[in-house]
């Protein structure tokens, strides 16, 4: 046994040598015409053979430390704690959901404009969020192209706004619209499909949605992207130094205060505010009603769900198209906030993020989502000093994070219908 | 009201039910009997709607029903148990049977999100039938309590009971007796029974606790091998020679 595994730790230093050294180990110099191969410092090669020595070191006593690892649950106050009953959770959820917005409220008027700038990063992230938490969290259903919705929520925007002058006000419900119908159009052929499956179609047409903005270059300008994305007014009253648009008046002129570019950015962050807790407010609401009692059931057993009638498209479609329709909400506030778009922000990895934020916040849960949304966005932030290894830190907290709390952070179920009349 | 008539269904080469003909009167309980694999739940499938039937004509209510979407039959009046308990574990008790009542409520989304007085009323009709079934399957208690906890008796009776909020005209039953004791059994073969007489739902029944199956039936049907091989009445099927060698082996 321990001979096996010294053998074994033994092979996994050599071919981290292996690996590590041909690529660290030489340099290519360029010296007038030629190209010379040098060694690399002595440092390198001192990094090189010190990470060999830890990968044997950890294969082999690698059993004691995943048993550490295993232990870290333990570490958790809260596991093995019973759930708390559904009555006091909700009030105490809603407490805790209050108090958030509240704080969200004056947050803007304490912190520096780069503060705000991010809170509504983070506000856009969490109606993302909330919207796929419907499709994979409530519907069980692996939607990996749901960036797709939020870029149709954007390019409405930005699109209208080139070719025919609208406001955000009018745009916002258009875009989400939009969206819902794109997803609903999406759904009608793929929701036969299940699980893997779906995950890989919806995958393909995110990805199909970026590549056409990337070449329909003549509509969407391409890579270029589009800008020039008017800010939102509040009441016909830009927010802008000069009016850009006839017949609007300006902000600062109106209220007679010095013009200040952090108005513009407030405003932008109170709105995205509100949408977020109307997003978050309808959907609670949807969970409660016949259509979320539908899909959790659809989730847990499709068969049974047929068996009582309930139509199988039907119900996805509906998680699909509220899902996608709040995307297109967020994307909207996004490319007003940017003013600028182009297919660069809605790449696979957008969609990764949105997903990892659904499951490291617990599947259904709002508040768990919400937290998810505030530390993802986040820790990218705050681990900027670490430059080059801020995305290898993002990745270590979320291993981290699976294996302390696999079921998410805040695992709570959707508020289920009590029956009164008892006995 | 329900005629089956020269059902057949083929999986690639193999022809699972052939010729199976069966028919329900209104106000009766139908059994199904035959050894293991001999197609039984393939007949509950086809009439059902998961699968569509490869020949034959299933007719409900002077209506051709073969081959229509699983969840339109269901509407029609027509709902199934299961052989392993289909329930939705991770909801609670009353939810099951809120989630059986989905096309009675208004699943208008405005009106949900507004909600409406007709919506509210909807709601509280539902709650009210599912405790009404709670409390006739002896359930009530367990109102809020996680589907998934409940004891395997108890599930049993809970899809009944959410089969019956559908308000269905037929029921069809595969296995429902299966890891019962005999007490349960008993008291399974009392509500089926007045299923029949309490609320005019016909019965088709799958069975292999032979107790009950005579007990309670009107007719039996006996399928052997995807061939139907006897039909009658209890007592006629007690004393079939087919069906004794089908059971016992050639003596």
């Amino acid at each position: 046994m321990a001979a096996n595994n010294y053998r074994h730790a033994l092979f996994c230093a050599i071919v981290t040598l292996i690996i590590s050294f041909p690529i660290l180990g030489f340099n290519l110099e360029a010296k007038g015409v030629n190209i010379e191969l040098t060694g690399a410092k002595t440092s390198t090669i001192v990094a090189v053979i010190l990470a060999a020595v830890a990968v044997f070191v950890f294969q082999a006593y690698r059993d004691s430390f995943m048993g550490l690892l295993g232990k870290l649950p333990k570490l958790n106050p809260l596991a093995g704690r019973e759930p708390m009953e559904q009555s006091k959770r909700v009030k105490l959820e809603s407490w805790v959901l209050t108090g958030i917005v509240v704080l969200a409220l004056f947050w803007p008027f304490v912190v520096s404009r780069g503060s705000v700038d991010l809170a509504t990063l983070v506000l856009i992230y969490i109606m993302l969020a909330l919207g796929l938490n419907v499709v994979v969290g409530l519907a069980g259903l692996l939607d990996l192209g749901y960036v797709a919705f939020y870029a149709v929520g954007a390019y409405t925007f930005a699109l209208l706004s080139q070719y025919t002058g609208i406001s955000f006000w009018m745009a916002l419900p258009i875009g989400a619209l939009l969206a819902g119908l794109t997803g609903m159009i999406l759904g009608f052929p793929v929701l036969r499909l299940r699980g893997d499956y779906l995950a890989i179609v919806t995958l393909g047409f995110g990805e199909i949605i970026r590549i056409l903005l990337n070449n329909w270059t003549t509509l969407t300008g391409g890579p270029n992207g589009i800008g020039g994305i008017p800010e939102p007014t509040l009441f016909g009253m830009e927010f802008g130094r000069r009016i850009k648009e006839e017949g609007n008046t300006s902000f600062h002129e109106t209220f007679g205060i010095a013009y200040s570019g952090e108005h513009k950015v407030i405003f932008l962050y109170l709105i995205a505010l509100v949408l977020a807790v109307i997003t978050a407010l309808i959907i609670r609401r949807f969970m409660r009603m016949p259509v979320g009692r539908a899909w959790e059931a659809l989730r847990e057993d499709e068969i049974a769900a047929r068996s009582l009638g309930l139509s199988r498209t039907a119900v996805k479609l509906s998680a699909f198209t509220i899902g996608a329709f709040f995307a297109g909400f967020a994307g909207t506030v996004f490319a007003s906030k940017q003013g600028f778009i182009s297919p660069e922000s809605f790449v696979f990895l957008e969609s990764a993020i949105i997903l990892a934020i659904v499951v490291l916040g617990g599947m259904g849960s709002q508040l768990g989502v919400i937290l998810a949304a505030i530390a993802v966005t986040i820790l990218p932030e705050l681990a900027r000093e670490f430059s080059e290894y801020r995305m290898l830190i993002f990745g270590a907290a979320m291993v981290l994070m699976m294996v302390w709390r696999p079921q998410g952070l805040l695992p709570m179920r959707r508020i289920h219908i009590t029956l009164n009349k008892q006995g | 009201m329900l005629e089956v008539k020269n059902l057949s269904m083929r999986f690639g080469g193999l022809l699972a039910v052939d010729g199976v003909s069966l028919d329900v009167q209104e106000r009766e309980i139908v059994s199904i009997i035959g050894p293991n694999g001999a197609g039984k739940t393939t007949v509950f499938n086809c009439m059902s709607g998961f699968y569509k039937p490869s020949g034959g004509k299933i007719i409900f209510e002077g209506k051709e029903v073969q081959g229509i979407p699983d969840y339109k039959i269901s509407r029609l009046g027509m709902v199934r148990t299961f052989q392993h308990v289909r329930l939705f574990t991770q909801m609670t008790v009353v939810e099951n049977l809120l989630v059986a009542q989905h096309r009675h409520l208004n699943t208008n989304m405005l009106a949900g999100l507004l909600g409406t007085p007709n919506y509210k009323e909807r709601e509280q009709s539902a709650l009210d039938r599912a405790a009404y079934w709670l409390e006739r399957v002896g359930l009530l208690d367990l109102a809020n309590r996680d589907a998934g906890n409940l004891a395997y008796g108890q599930q049993r009776r809970l899809e009944i009971a959410r089969c019956m909020v559908t308000e269905p005209k037929l029921l069809m039953l595969d296995e429902p007796a299966a890891g019962l004791n005999p007490a349960e059994t008993k008291e399974l073969n009392q509500l089926i029974v007045s299923l029949k007489e309490d609320y005019n739902v016909s019965v088709v029944l799958i069975e292999h606790d032979m107790s009950l199956v005579m007990d309670i039936s009107d007719r039996i049907n006996v399928i052997n091998q995807g061939r139907p091989l006897a039909s009658g009445t209890p007592e006629e099927i007690r004393h079939n020679d087919d069906v004794i060698k089908a059971y016992l082996g050639e003596a």
